[in-house]
C-alpha cells in the first residue's frame, strides 16, 4: 500500500496494515496513525503525541 | 448464545495487534474501539451493546481508560481491568500501600508533599542515592535517581516548577542495590504468562522495554511465583504486569502494571499470551 506523508509529502510504503497502527515515515519522521476516511480507504493522519500519563 | 468481546484502544502497539489476531484464530468475534473517536452518555445507565459482553480496555493513555473503564462498569460492562484494579496500578503511591499492607516485600517509600519535606526525607531518613518517580505515568518517565544532594536539589526544584499538582506529590523511594535487571511477570487472572528479565540499556539504568532495554527468558522458583500471584490477587486480578528486583535480602516486587505491554514477554517466550487474555476475556464473559 502507498500514501503520502500528510506531513512532508514523502512517500511511504506499508505491507498490511490496520485501523489505529502506528507508522513512522521515513523521510521526516512523523509518527501517523493509520485511519480510515469515509469511503473506508485507509489514509493516514498525524497521531496523538504522547502525554504525560502515557505508559502502563 | 456466542460471547463477544471489544478492544479499546488509544494506539495500536504491537499488544493490541496481536490480541486482535488473537482473537480472528480463536473464531472469537472481538470489535477494535478507537476511544479517541468515542463519547460516552455518562447520565445513560442503559448497557451499549458495542462493548460486547466484555471490553478489553488497552488505552496507552493512563486517564483516558481509567475513565472509560468506570463509565463502562457503570453501564453494567465487564472491563479487564476493572477500574478498581486500573485505578491502584496507575497510581504508584496507592500501589506501594497495597503491596506493603498485604506484607509483600517492596522498595522502602516515603511520601512527602513539599519540596522542603522531601530534602528533609533525603537528608535525614533516606540518604542517597535514592530515586524519585512521579505517582502516575510510566515508561519509565521523569524517574530520577538522586545521587547527592546537588542533584537532589536541582531536580525537586525542577519538580515544584511543573504545572501538575501531581508532581507536587514527592514519591521518594531507595535506590535498590540490583544486579541491572528487573523481573517483568505477565499474569492473566490466577496464571503465570510468562516471565521475562529485563536488562537496562546500555546508555540507561531504568529496564523498561520502552527504554531500549533487552529481555530474556527468567525461570522462576516456587516461591517467586508465589509471591508475584499473590501480589497480582492483592491488588484485584487481572491482567497485569508485576515487576520484581533481585536484592542482596532477597525479592522485592516495586510495581504492579495495569494495561501491561507484554512485547519484550512475547518476543522470548514461546507462551500465546495474546490468546490467554482472550481466554481470560471469554471466561469473565460467562460469568
Amino acid at each position: 500500500m502507498k500514501f503520502k506523508c500528510p506531513e512532508c509529502d514523502g512517500d511511504i510504503e506499508a505491507k498490511e496494515v490496520i485501523e489505529g497502527e502506528i507508522l513512522s515515515c521515513p523521510d521526516c519522521g512523523a509518527e501517523l496513525e493509520v485511519a480510515k476516511d469515509k469511503k473506508g480507504n485507509f489514509e493516514l493522519k498525524v497521531a496523538e503525541s504522547e502525554g504525560e500519563d502515557w505508559g502502563e | 448464545m456466542a460471547q463477544t468481546l471489544s478492544l479499546l484502544y488509544d494506539r495500536v502497539r504491537v499488544e493490541e495487534k496481536e490480541i486482535i489476531n488473537a482473537a480472528q484464530k480463536k473464531g472469537v468475534e472481538l470489535r477494535p474501539i478507537d476511544a479517541k473517536e468515542l463519547h460516552l452518555k455518562i447520565t445513560d445507565l442503559n448497557k451499549d451493546e458495542i462493548f460486547g459482553d466484555v471490553a478489553i480496555e488497552r488505552c496507552v493513555s493512563h486517564f483516558r481508560g481509567l475513565y472509560i473503564t468506570s463509565i463502562l462498569e457503570n453501564k453494567g460492562v465487564t472491563v479487564i481491568n476493572p477500574f478498581s484494579v486500573a485505578a491502584l496500578c496507575g497510581d504508584k503511591l496507592l500501589c506501594s500501600m497495597k503491596l506493603a499492607k498485604a506484607g509483600i516485600p517492596t522498595p522502602k517509600t516515603i511520601v512527602a508533599f513539599t519540596k522542603e519535606e522531601a530534602m528533609k526525607v533525603l537528608e535525614e531518613e533516606m540518604g542517597y542515592p535514592a530515586v524519585i518517580k512521579p505517582v502516575f505515568g510510566s515508561w519509565g518517565r521523569l524517574i530520577a535517581p538522586l545521587k547527592d544532594r546537588e542533584t537532589a536539589q536541582a531536580l525537586l526544584e525542577d519538580r515544584e516548577e511543573m504545572g501538575n499538582p501531581l508532581y507536587q506529590i514527592y514519591y521518594i523511594q531507595e535506590m535498590v542495590e540490583r544486579p541491572p535487571r528487573d523481573i517483568r511477570t505477565v499474569v492473566v487472572g490466577d496464571q503465570i504468562a510468562a516471565s521475562i528479565y529485563r536488562y537496562s540499556a546500555p546508555d540507561d539504568w531504568r529496564t523498561n522495554i520502552a527504554r531500549g532495554g533487552k529481555a530474556e527468558v527468567c525461570n522462576l522458583t516456587e516461591d517467586l511465583r508465589a509471591l508475584i500471584l499473590k501480589a497480582a490477587e492483592v491488588v484485584g486480578t487481572g491482567v497485569l504486569g508485576v515487576d520484581a528486583m533481585e536484592t542482596k535480602e532477597g525479592i522485592v516486587i516495586h510495581e504492579v502494571n495495569s494495561t501491561v505491554e507484554f512485547k519484550g514477554a512475547m518476543s522470548v517466550s514461546e507462551v500465546d499470551i495474546p490468546g490467554m487474555i482472550i481466554d481470560y476475556a471469554l471466561e469473565k464473559a460467562r460469568k
